[in-house]
């Protein structure tokens, strides 16, 4: 069997509302294997949490799966019902979201959290599950772990909770985590702790990661490879060094140069005019045409896509031409 | 960096101070003391006319208790803040575009408001062409004006407050965070804006933010914050390039770099300490590769001996600094 631990194919989300449907993820296909790090990027709006939440069955309704199929290691998981799915989550996906207090009950000792979970997913008895609870604690890098381990989630500060849910994420050993944002409300001092924290614990068990967020710095040090959404659609695919160093979709290109940079001296930002579309006013062909220095008739007209693991929707980089 | 002899905001052993004590019951039931954090702590600056100084720092630092203490927002708990402009021409903009729009009035009104404000007898045609001129100059149209703020991108919202900051004619713009709650490509129209218009109005900045290449960017002058106090202070240019404060240094290796990105980096160890409970002498020791014995007791000043005030640390006295850090950076 390949190393193909997640495999979405042609995933499309959508939001019934009053209005009609919205697509807020449309026809988006991608593969992380063993131990490797996906960094998901784009603009608020971009549509990479609503692929991260479909990938952990966790929309809400009327939120819902609309097309296409996600499976982890070979089985197919969008057709779960969730009771089922709930038990993919706990065993074979972790979550790390933004907030760590949405994964932890504040009413319950850190310690409890940590050993209710790992008797949820393995056979072991209480003290075992309570050593095995500080062995990953240690792991994530809470310091004083026979003191800590009874203590509330609100004694512990942002960057130490965030470690807490990366310990509950491991308690089953899942093959795929998904963290949403993790480092995002934190200071960059204890979001290197955290990004080299994930990146270690990747290496070491060969979990594979999609990591979600809007920080091209933190995915430029911490991921293999870069899926860049804009307007609910996948802009560009490739290995990270290619998509930050040598951009090949207009939007990706734009958004590196609009970022200030830390080592040469502009009087002006790059600027990539206009903002990105609302759901329910996407452009037709390329949805960011309307916004691309390099826009023609064709842009207007078909929707360019992804082909394969190196590449990006774009007409201009794939036939050089948009007439 | 162009230097010129005047002042517009000199910050003297600023100092603000909250009382964070549990209820006055549970303190006697408890037995627990009055409890005091000091969020500034005795800080000093200078801005000049014209210029931009940023104040960078992590969360908690004091960096918006500084500028609401600018402002006048807060009194000052010790210490001085004198402004040597017209207070009425000293607008700001805060990180949150949304909340600092009035939601049930027109674009046009909230514009409108400071310029009515400063010139209560302008009249009504006057101010209306004044809206519509700040609209234009912040990249949004007259007709915008009639609109409420719910229906703009964050953004147009960010240029909004900048609009409304405008009318009121300042020479000294208070900005705390005004581009974090938005996309790196909207960032960049917002921050264009402003240095335009700093240029063409000749405005002043006070500019907060925790992202240094932002601040690299914008200011002229860079102030690094820690625990409520400047640890290092200097020229942009110089800060980058002659970074001097060991926590400047670590800070300066712990951001992740698009053009260089360190992908197997050992972070800075531990967390900020509580300013409730600071630790002694140097606040940032526990966390210091070069600290000795001296800086758990004493704590560091800026002084005009030393790097001529730009930094607050006892192993830039000696000269441990230049070369001890290097190699305990990687530890
Ligand atoms: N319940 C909902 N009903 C309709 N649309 C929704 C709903 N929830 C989210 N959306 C829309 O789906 C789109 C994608 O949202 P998503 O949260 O995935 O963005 P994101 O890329 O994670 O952005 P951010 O960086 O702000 O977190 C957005 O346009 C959002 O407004
Ligand atoms: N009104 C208040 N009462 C009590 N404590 C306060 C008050 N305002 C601020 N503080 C505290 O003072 C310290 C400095 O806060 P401040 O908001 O100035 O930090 P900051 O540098 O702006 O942080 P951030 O980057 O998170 O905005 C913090 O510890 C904060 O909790
Ligand atoms: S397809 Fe056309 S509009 Fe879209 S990014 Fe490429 S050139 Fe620009
Ligand atoms: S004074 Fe001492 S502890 Fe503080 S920064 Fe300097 S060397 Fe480090
Ligand atoms: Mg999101
Ligand atoms: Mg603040």
């Amino acid at each position: 069997m390949s190393d193909i631990v997640l495999d979405v194919r042609n995933l499309r989300v959508e939001f019934p509302t009053r209005k009609g449907v919205l697509t807020a993820v449309d026809d988006i296909s991608l593969t992380i294997r063993r131990g490797e790090i996906l960094g998901m990027v784009g603009e608020s709006g971009a549509g990479k949490s609503m692929t991260g939440m479909a990938i952990l069955g966790l929309l809400e309704p009327p939120g819902r799966i609309a097309a296409g199929s996600i499976h982890l290691s070979g089985d197919r998981i969008d057709n779960l019902s969730d009771r089922e799915m709930q038990q993919v989550r706990g065993r074979r996906i972790g979550a790390i979201f933004q907030d760590p207090l949405t994964s932890l009950n504040p009413l319950f000792r850190v310690g409890d959290q940590l050993v209710e979970t790992i008797r949820l997913h393995t056979d072991l008895t209480k003290a075992q599950a309570r050593e095995r609870a500080k062995d990953l604690m240690r792991e994530v890098g809470i310091p004083a772990v026979e003191e800590r381990i009874d203590n509330y989630p609100h004694q512990f500060s942002g960057g130490m909770r965030q470690r807490i849910v990366i310990a509950l994420a491991l308690c089953a050993e899942p093959e795929l985590i998904v963290a949403d944002e993790p480092t995002t409300a934190l200071d960059v001092s204890i979001q290197a702790q955290i990004t080299a924290l994930l990146k270690r614990l990747c290496r070491e068990r060969g979990t594979a990661v999609m990591l979600v967020t809007h920080d091209m710095g933190v995915i430029a040090e911490t991921a293999d490879r870069v899926a860049v959404m804009y307007a609910g659609r996948l802009a560009e695919v490739g290995a990270v060094e290619d998509v930050v160093r040598r951009p090949r979709h207009p939007y990706t290109a734009g958004l590196m140069g609009s970022i200030p940079s830390l080592r040469s001296d502009v009087e002006e930002l790059q600027m990539i005019p206009g903002a990105m579309p609302r759901l329910d006013a996407i452009p037709s062909g390329c949805a960011f045409n309307p916004r691309c220095a390099h826009a023609g008739p064709k842009c207007r007209r078909d929707i360019p896509r992804v082909e394969g693991t190196q590449a990006a929707a774009c007409w201009l980089a794939t036939e050089g031409a948009v007439a | 960096m162009k230097i010129r002899p005047n002042a517009i905001l000199e910050v003297d052993g600023l100092e603000r101070r909250f009382d964070v004590s549990a209820p006055w019951l549970n303190r006697v039931l408890e037995r627990k003391p009055r409890r005091t954090l000091r969020a500034v702590d005795g800080v000093d600056f200078i801005i000049q006319r014209g210029q931009t100084l940023a104040l960078v720092g992590e969360s908690g630092c004091g960096k918006s208790t500084i500028a609401r203490l600018v402002t006048g927002l807060h009194a000052p708990s010790g210490g001085s803040v004198k402004f040597h402009g017209d207070r009425d021409r000293m607008q700001m903009i805060f990180q949150d575009p949304f909340a600092s729009l009035n939601p049930r009035w027109r674009v046009g009104r909230i514009i409108a408001e400071p310029l009515r404000t400063l010139r209560p007898d302008t009249p009504d045609a006057v101010v209306a062409a004044r809206v519509d001129e700040l609209l234009r100059t912040v990249g949004l149209s007259p007709s915008d004006g009639q609109k409420f703020p719910h229906e703009f991108s964050g953004g147009q919202r960010q240029r909004i407050s900048i609009a409304r900051a405008l009318a009121g004619e300042p020479e000294f713009l208070v900005c705390d965070e005004p581009t974090s709650a938005l996309d790196v490509s909207v960032q960049a129209q917002v921050l264009n804006l402003m240095k335009r218009l700093q240029k063409e109005m000749d405005l002043t900045y006070l500019f907060i933010s925790h992202d240094l290449s932002v601040v690299r960017h914008m200011a002229d002058v860079i102030a690094v914050m820690y625990l409520g106090r400047i640890v290092e202070i200097q020229p942009t240019k110089d800060l980058f390039a002659n970074p001097l404060h060991p926590y400047t240094r670590l800070l300066l290796d712990t951001i992740p770099d698009l053009e260089a990105p360190k992908r197997d980096r050992t972070p800075m160890g531990g967390e900020v300490p509580s300013p409730v409970s600071p630790p002694s002498g140097c606040s940032f020791h526990p966390r210091c590769p070069l600290a000795f014995d001296r800086c758990k007791v004493e704590r560091p000043q800026r002084r005009a001996e030393v790097h001529n005030r730009r930094v607050a640390c006892f192993a830039c006295e000696t000269g441990a600094a230049a070369t001890g850090l290097k190699e305990t950076a990687d530890v």
